[in-house]
């Protein structure tokens, strides 16, 4: 038993090297397979956290009358936070107002002269809200409209901002599903031309198959050294990928990291080198493996 | 031990291969089968393999009708049987060692079994210096010899020899005859399949001859009549 696994490894290893050619060319294959994987990932990594960016850089602001007391906002404020939707509350009092109105306009004295002119502070506390999701700001402001506010608000900018948020909300869903089913009908045509060309590789072999049944080895004894060539397949693509990904990240990196909200690609890439090598691999070998198998199985038949 | 019942094979096309053949074969006996090419003789040993089934009749074998054979235990069956075969059918990736090797590695064979025999059925043959030539790196005679060796290194109950002469100089020929002759003395059975005159008339055994899939004689100290 041992001796035969033992045997059934060396053949594979022995064919691996002897059908140079043809390893050399599914390997390259499946390499740009795995390079798609990756790739398809980086974006996915990417794309998500662009909209998160975006999705934080949205919000709603509530501006109260000017006689409102500060208690009551912030009575209002820990109603907001008790609401699921919302993420986030923080709370702007007058004089925080006024104090970012003037760093904001200190380079415009008239403006300024003026405002020293009036003797109260017309600038309005307000709370700034941010949402879990882009589609609930919409609840919120619901919420916010409802009659027992209605007295103490001035004005929400909702409204103002309502194509806005929409706009995005609508954007982060498509590039989301867009992003999911582009990545997964790419995913399977790699998949299937890497599978092909297996099937190809095995065909070359269905003669030799013949052979081997017909002097009494056995389906396993035939089957094993391809299964062993499969492996190796995505063994050797999977290394080949990470020598390609390494360099290609390192210099690439300082190029594209401004304009991406993700910073040093390369060291996000290098943190992450076991995971994307594991993670390859297995879908090296497993493709490799498979493949072979269900190719040998076709010519195995009698 | 080797037993044919009104066995027919008709191939696509309605082209009968074999017609109607009734024989048998005793332990430790050396039939030839004759006949002109087409006559159906490689036909007949590849039934007798099970590389393909009959169409009509049955086959037995040691009392057992090859059609009940299970696909598990086909292995075994076929180490029992050797075969050289016509177009060698040697593997384009292995060495003539390797060839010859993979029989034994195939049967399960232990490691010092291997590296015992394998060299010792190369000399027989004639082939030590080319043991690590690859088949397309081979004369056709040598490949012939590497078909040889491959089909005597299980030392099987049954030889079955299809043309080993084919590709073989005089000289080559009559050892290799004189090796099937040796073997079938140390109790194998032996079918040789051939249309070379000169071998059966120098053989005088027992001689099946064939015409278009029928057996149409079939004697003893036979002679090549067609
Ligand atoms: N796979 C096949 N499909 C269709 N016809 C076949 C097949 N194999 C053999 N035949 C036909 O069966 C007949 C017998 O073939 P077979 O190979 O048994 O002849 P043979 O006696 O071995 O001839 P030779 O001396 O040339 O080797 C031939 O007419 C051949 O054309
Ligand atoms: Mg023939």
């Amino acid at each position: 038993m041992f001796t035969s696994f033992k045997r059934i490894i060396k053949w594979g290893l022995t064919n691996f090297w002897r059908n140079g050619w043809l390893s050399t060319a599914t390997v390259s294959i499946m390499t740009l397979t795995l390079l798609v994987i990756t790739v398809l990932l980086m974006l996915n990594v990417v794309a998500n956290v662009v909209l998160a960016n975006l999705q934080n850089k949205i919000d709603i602001s509530v501006y109260f009358k000017l006689e409102t007391h500060e208690e009551e906002i912030l009575q209002v404020k820990s109603q907001l936070e008790r609401l699921e939707e919302v993420k986030d509350v923080s709370y702007v009092s007058q004089n925080e107002a006024l104090i970012r109105f003037k760093e904001k306009h200190q380079d415009n004295p008239v403006l300024l002269q003026s405002l020293e002119e009036l003797e109260f502070n017309p600038l309005e506390a307000s709370l700034n809200i941010k949402a879990r999701q882009a589609n609930q700001y919409a609840s919120i402001n619901q919420f916010l409209e409802s009659v027992y506010y209605k007295d103490l608000i001035d004005k929400v900018n909702y409204m103002q901002n309502k194509d806005i948020i929409e706009k995005l909300n609508k954007i982060v869903v498509d590039v989301k599903t867009g992003g999911l089913g582009l990545s997964a009908l790419l995913a399977l045509i790699v998949f299937l031309v890497t599978f092909n060309s297996i099937r190809l590789a095995i065909y070359s072999s269905r003669e030799e198959i013949n052979v081997m049944k017909l002097v009494g080895a056995s389906k396993w004894f035939i089957r094993g050294p391809f299964f062993v060539e499969g492996v190796l397949y995505g063994l050797v693509a999977t290394i080949v990928t990470i020598l390609i990904l390494y360099p290609l990240f390192y210099f690439l990196s300082p190029k594209i990291s401004g304009f991406l909200p993700i910073g040093d690609v390369f060291s996000y890439f290098k943190v992450n080198l076991l995971s994307f090598f594991l993670l390859l691999l297995g879908i090296g070998v497993i493709l490799g493996g498979f493949s072979t198998m269900i190719a040998v199985r076709k010519y195995l038949k009698e | 031990m080797i037993e044919f019942k009104n066995v027919s094979k008709y191939y696509p096309g309605d082209c009968a291969a074999i017609k109607d053949v009734t024989f048998s074969i005793r332990p430790k006996e050396f039939v030839s089968i004759v006949g002109r090419s087409g006559a159906g003789k490689t036909t007949l040993l590849r039934l007798l393999l099970k590389e393909e089934p009959p169409s009509e009749g049955e086959i037995l074998v040691d009392g057992r009708n090859v059609k009940n054979i299970k696909s598990k235990e086909l292995p075994l069956y076929r180490r029992k049987i050797g075969t050289i075969f016509q177009d060698f059918k040697l593997l384009p990736n292995k060495t003539a060692y390797e060839n010859i090797a993979f029989a034994m590695e195939a049967a399960g064979r232990a490691e010092e079994d291997i590296s015992e025999d394998v060299p010792q059925i190369l000399s027989l043959v004639e082939l030590v210096d080319k043991a690590d030539n690859f088949p397309c790196q081979l004369s056709g005679g040598e490949k012939q010899r590497v078909a040889i060796g491959r089909a005597l290194i299980h030392k099987p109950d049954i030889l079955m020899a299809d043309e080993p002469s084919g590709n073989l100089d005089p000289l080559h020929t009559w050892d290799i005859i004189r090796l099937l002759c040796r073997i079938n003395e140390l109790g194998t059975t032996v079918i040789l399949a051939t249309h070379d005159r000169e071998i059966i008339n120098a053989l005088s055994k027992r001689v099946i001859s064939l015409d278009r899939g029928r057996v149409i004689r079939d004697e003893e100290n036979g002679r090549y009549i067609v």
